[in-house]
């Protein structure tokens, strides 16, 4: 790649919390949550607010969740007012995932973010699991995923990353991953939620242990045949092993997500397991 | 929030488990937790280490009772209605078990500068919160009117405990079986106006809370109400537990029961659209 983004994490840890596990960033660092950790990234945003979906959202599943929360969010506008600012006042690196109807909502939430101060990151959320239906731009084709990072990256300043988090599809991750490396995404991250339902037939993520093997093969194939592309990998982390695991593979950075509903200390704790190593 | 009242992520231990009619009062060892409670608050329960298990879902339960000092130290004591594989796991652990605790979490009820007239009104199981708050409007020099309903005797919770700190106790149950026969609904207008009451605090299932919050606006009375609603994660984290309001601003707004309530005040909740699972 001819641009240098730099590490994808701050100085404290490979390890981030993941989109959609945080709250707001402060219900976790109540909780000595946040101490030591690389990064946030934000639940989604759009570019108007949402309600999200209808309840159950989120439905206990043999070791993991499911989830149709439905991208409730409070809109790009109540983010920049009412979220961003405390994040960055906490002095934590800042990714904010977004999701978009099209790609010109895509190119927009990119210039707004990317001349807010304190955006590390934009993770582009291609594929929310749970929100089928939701009238969100189709960017399962590695194509049309494609197609979004070139229209965030081209209005992006140097300085702010792009993360491309597509969908779960380990047949055509490699593929994906070289077109979304082609169109200018700094890092990949592996994977989102895999398809699943709701006990009530409605589409939902399914996220946890229960999907770490899988994160795992993921992230070492991509890693192994996309060498350029950081791995940003995510999936089932629950402690300092799995993170280890994950690097091993090829991972520059390891999210920890749905750990966060069962110990919100889960990735502090893995991060302070880390720190111990060096 | 001040640093001495927001919530902990605490070692705990099971000290007890009682069982008292239908529930079970789990009496848990959770330093810190006791010391920065305030009615209306709860903790979060996890069982097992999340390597080790799998089922990751921890759960949601009211402070009933703190004890800040004894000899294993501070308690909090939870009332269990035992019906989940959670909750019977959890009757069924033996004193000494491990379990991890966060908390108090939540907005505590708000409780009022001047000894005014306050009317509790709890149903089952979910009455837990009420009587600490009981015992903190006494001390403030409120005059407290309690309204205790259930299915039947074994599910109504803590009659006898209430009549210590109350000036007068109500008891309703639908099948009749101890008190009145009826329902919160039968027995909320007279007691309101026999009270006098200018707040109304209400605990227990949704409808229960409606009517509470229903009759207290028209009694021209303030009311507090606890929702007990399903909360995936409790901490504010997964957006699992939305609950539909309206502002301060007057805007319609889908907040977290766990982080923005579990206390709300009851004209600010828009009741019919509470899905009461």
């Amino acid at each position: 790649m001819s641009r240098d983004p730099g590490p994808v994490t701050g100085s404290d840890a490979p390890v981030l919390v993941a989109s959609g596990c945080g709250g707001t960033g402060r219900e976790l660092d109540a909780l000595g949550g946040l101490d030591g950790i690389g990064g946030f990234v934000t639940r989604t945003i759009t570019l108007d607010a949402r309600d999200g979906g209808p309840r159950p959202r989120v439905v206990e599943s043999p070791s993991g969740f499911r989830y149709a929360v439905g991208l409730q969010n409070p809109g790009i506008d109540g983010f920049l007012a009412l979220e961003l600012p405390w994040l960055v006042s906490r002095g934590i690196r800042v990714a904010v995932s977004i999701s978009a109807a099209s790609l010109g909502e895509y190119a927009d939430l990119g210039r707004r973010l990317g001349r807010s101060p304190g955006v590390a990151a934009i993770e582009l959320n291609l594929v929310p699991p749970d929100a089928a239906g939701a009238g969100l731009f189709d960017a399962r084709e590695p194509f049309q995923a494609a197609r979004v990072v070139g229209a965030v990256r081209r209005d992006l300043p140097a300085g702010v990353q792009l993360w491309a988090k597509p969908s779960a599809d380990p047949g055509r991750l490699a593929e994906t991953a070289r077109a979304l490396a082609e169109a200018g995404a700094d890092a990949v991250v592996l994977v989102n939620g895999l398809p699943a339902l709701m006990p009530d037939g409605r589409p939902a993520g399914l996220a946890g242990p229960a999907i770490g093997p899988l994160a795992l093969r993921c992230v070492h194939d991509v890693a192994s045949q996309v060498p350029d592309l950081p791995v940003i990998a995510a999936g089932g982390v629950v402690d300092a092993d799995d993170v280890r695991a994950l690097l091993d593979v090829g991972a520059v950075a390891v999210q920890v997500g749905s750990a966060l509903l069962h110990d919100p200390t889960a990735a502090a704790r893995a991060a302070a397991t880390l720190r111990g190593d060096a | 929030m001040s640093p001495d009242r927001g919530p902990l992520h605490v070692a705990g231990e099971v000290l007890s488990v009682k069982r008292i009619g239908a529930h079970h009062h789990v009496t848990v060892v959770a330093p810190g937790i006791a010391e920065r409670f305030r009615p209306g608050t709860f903790v979060v329960l996890t069982l097992d280490d999340a390597a080790d298990t799998a089922r990751l879902q921890p759960r949601s339960f009211w402070i009933h009772r703190v004890r800040p000092t004894g000899s294993h130290g501070a308690t909090i004591e939870l009332v269990v209605a035992a019906g989940s594989r959670f909750t019977r796991r959890l009757v069924a652990l033996p004193q000494g078990s491990p379990v991890r605790v966060t908390g108090p979490l939540g907005r505590p009820f708000a409780q009022p500068r001047e000894p005014v007239s306050c009317l509790l009104v709890g149903e089952g199981y979910a009455a837990a919160p009420l009587f600490p708050l009981a015992e903190r409007l006494r001390e403030r020099g409120c005059t407290v009117s309690v309204l205790l309903a259930a299915p039947d005797e074994a599910h109504l919770l803590g009659a006898l405990e209430a009549r210590r700190t109350a000036r007068s106790v109500t008891v309703v149950t639908a099948d009749g079986s101890v008190g009145v026969r009826g329902t919160v609904v039968d027995a909320l207008p007279e007691l309101l106006t026999r009270s006098a009451a200018d707040v109304v605090y209400a605990a227990g299932p949704v409808a229960t809370l409606h009517a509470a919050a229903a009759a207290a606006e028209q009694h021209g009375a303030w009311s507090q109400t606890a929702l007990e609603t399903a909360q995936p994660c409790g901490t504010g984290l997964c957006q699992g537990c939305p609950v539909p309001v309206v502002a301060e601003d007057g805007v319609g707004r889908l907040v977290r029961a766990c982080t923005d309530g579990p206390v709300f005040r009851g004209d600010r909740v828009r009741w019919l659209e509470v899905d009461a699972r």
